[in-house]
């Protein structure tokens, strides 16, 4: 009985092994053959079933709404030249990426400039985490963009008006994120300091930013987050070259193959965008939260 | 002997969302220049207040408790503190830990490679050399309390608090480090402060035992000498009959006198 089983196993080996060919050379490639295939084929899958999902969309839609096929034509025609310039109203793609990525930059750039500060003395000072609080928590939920009027009303002028749109969306999770990780420095760090009796800028340097540089960066990724999905909106009420406008304009064109390749652009900024900070984030992690 | 800490009818208590909170009642304790103190006690009997009171991280809220015959009124560096779990920065090598308190008691005074030589001093001290550069999660327990043990060293402290300094450690680790303190002691002459919950660790380290009631008001029950000759051997105290009684009568003390009330 065994034996019999034994044997049924060796045949089934040497069964396997004959049925490959060439072992010996491939053999060492299968481990990563494998590992390649299991984190490329799943996202491949989500792929190829939206752009069918797509195709089905704009077949029954019955031609108002554009193919991956069509779409794809009119990206290569527009990705061609990106940087061309036919007056204010029509300019290449890459100027309108750039122009948004500009007003995000200065908006958030000015956002982290104030909010990371407020962010660490309302983390330190309880009494000033009490006072901010009931502002923080009445304007935090108001909707970007009813910030829109105010701005243009203070700055008379689009472009501010949408870098104050995107300042004032952003500068919230920079605020409540550095605090809380502030607030989250161990005690017993903060012994150490007071032991050693360390200098307030000293406590800052040496225990509170690096210790709280995690939760503050996750703060970062947000506020960017949330800037680079206001700005499309922002821009669209503003005008201007940026990506948002271009949007608007290409709708009264009524051409939806430049709408579908702005939403792919943004989307792909974004993902950039995002990744960038998550590598600086892990960038500036330390040992124990690993 | 010269007195350096002394708590003068010490009350402690705290007020919380369920009403006040006595923790200690009427502690009163002097320790002497180059005496080595255990605190013992049951755990929740404010052993751990006690050091942190002569530490300054706590200030009484009733009686006196001075060092040095000035008031204590906030922590300092001339009174160092070994916290129970070490308490490195994880940001900083095990050698800017020990550098980060010599810059601070030393830096208006001294030259920077004087500054590193201290450091450096430090960390041979517990003998660590050869993990300056290390972060703490590169290290052991044992060694990362021997860098908080080096970190307080180096502030050349007036007395030494060490807040359960081995708790952590496995049996073999925790008797190592024990050595490795006697010995430095005994070099440096210094005035040491120890909480503990480890009978042996105790007897076989002090000059006296200062026992603890159970809380809450906690208080001292009773203060046991422990005249056993230095350099002391734990081998040979193994089977010494004096280090026998003492080591009885704190268990005594501990497990029949003041017996936990609800012992879980």
């Amino acid at each position: 009985m065994m034996s019999k089983t034994l044997d049924i196993r060796v045949a089934r080996g040497k069964a396997a092994r004959r049925a490959l060919p060439l072992p010996a050379l491939l053999e060492p490639l299968r481990a990563p053959f494998v590992a390649v295939t299991r984190t490329l084929v799943p996202p491949a899958l989500g792929i190829v079933t939206f752009l069918l999902l797509w195709v089905l969309v704009a077949q029954g839609s019955g031609g108002s709404l554009p193919g991956p096929a069509s779409t794809w034509r009119a990206a290569v025609l527009l990705f061609a030249d990106p940087f061309y310039q036919n007056g204010p109203n029509d300019q290449g793609i890459g100027w309108n990426v750039l122009m948004s990525l500009g007003r995000v930059g200065a908006g958030f750039g000015l956002a982290a400039l104030v909010g990371i500060p407020l962010g660490f003395m309302i983390g330190r000072f309880d009494f000033l985490s009490r006072m901010s609080a009931p502002v923080i928590s009445l304007l935090r939920p108001v909707s970007p963009l009813a910030w829109l009027p105010i701005g243009l009303l203070v700055f008379k002028a689009a472009g501010p008006a949408s870098i104050w749109v995107i300042f004032i969306s952003s500068i919230w999770p920079m605020i409540l994120n550095t605090a809380a990780g502030v607030r989250a420095v161990p005690q017993d760090y903060l012994n150490v300091a007071r032991v050693l009796r360390l200098s307030e800028w000293k406590v800052f340097a040496v225990i509170l930013l690096p210790s709280a540089l995690p939760a503050m960066l996750t703060g970062v990724r947000l506020a960017v987050g949330v800037a680079w999905l206001v700005i499309v909106a922002a821009e669209m009420l503003t005008g201007g070259v940026g990506l948002g406008f271009w949007v608007w304009d290409e709708w009264n064109n009524l051409n939806v193959e430049h709408i579908i390749i702005a939403i792919f652009v943004v989307g792909i900024v974004g993902l950039l965008l995002e990744q960038a900070l998550v590598w600086l984030a892990r960038k500036a992690s330390f040992g124990e939260e690993h | 002997m010269e007195r350096y800490v002394e708590l003068d009818q010490v009350g402690m208590h705290f007020d919380g969302k369920k009403g006040r909170f006595v923790a200690l009642k009427d502690v009163n304790l002097t320790i002497a220049r180059g005496e080595f103190v255990s605190l013992i006690g049951h755990s929740g009997c404010g052993k751990s207040t006690v050091l942190n009171l002569i530490a300054g991280l706590l200030l009484p809220t009733d009686g006196i408790a001075l060092a040095n015959g000035r008031e204590i009124a906030g922590p300092g560096p001339e009174r160092a503190v070994v916290f129970q779990n070490h308490s490195l920065l994880p940001w900083l090598s095990c050698w800017g830990n020990v550098h980060l308190a010599v810059e601070r008691v030393f830096g208006a005074r001294e030259t920077r490679a004087q500054l590193a030589e201290r450091t450096d001093a430090a960390l041979a001290l517990v003998g660590l050399t050869h993990a300056r550069d290390k972060h703490p999660h590169e290290v052991s327990g044992g060694m990362k309390q021997r860098v908080g043990i080096a970190r307080a060293l180096a502030m050349a402290p007036k007395v030494l608090l060490l807040d359960e300094p081995f708790g952590a450690l496995d049996a073999l680790t925790r008797a190592h480090l024990q050595d490795e303190l006697m010995g430095i002691v005994e070099d440096t002459g210094s005035t040491v402060v120890m909480v503990t919950h480890d009978v042996d660790e105790a007897v076989l380290l002090s000059d006296r035992i200062v026992m603890m009631s159970n809380g809450p008001a906690a208080t001292i029950g009773d203060i046991l000498e422990v005249p056993v000759e230095r350099p002391r051997d734990r081998l040979a105290l193994a089977t010494d009959p004096e280090y026998q009684r003492l080591r009885a009568e704190v268990l005594d003390f501990l497990y029949r006198r003041h017996a936990r009330p609800e012992a879980a």
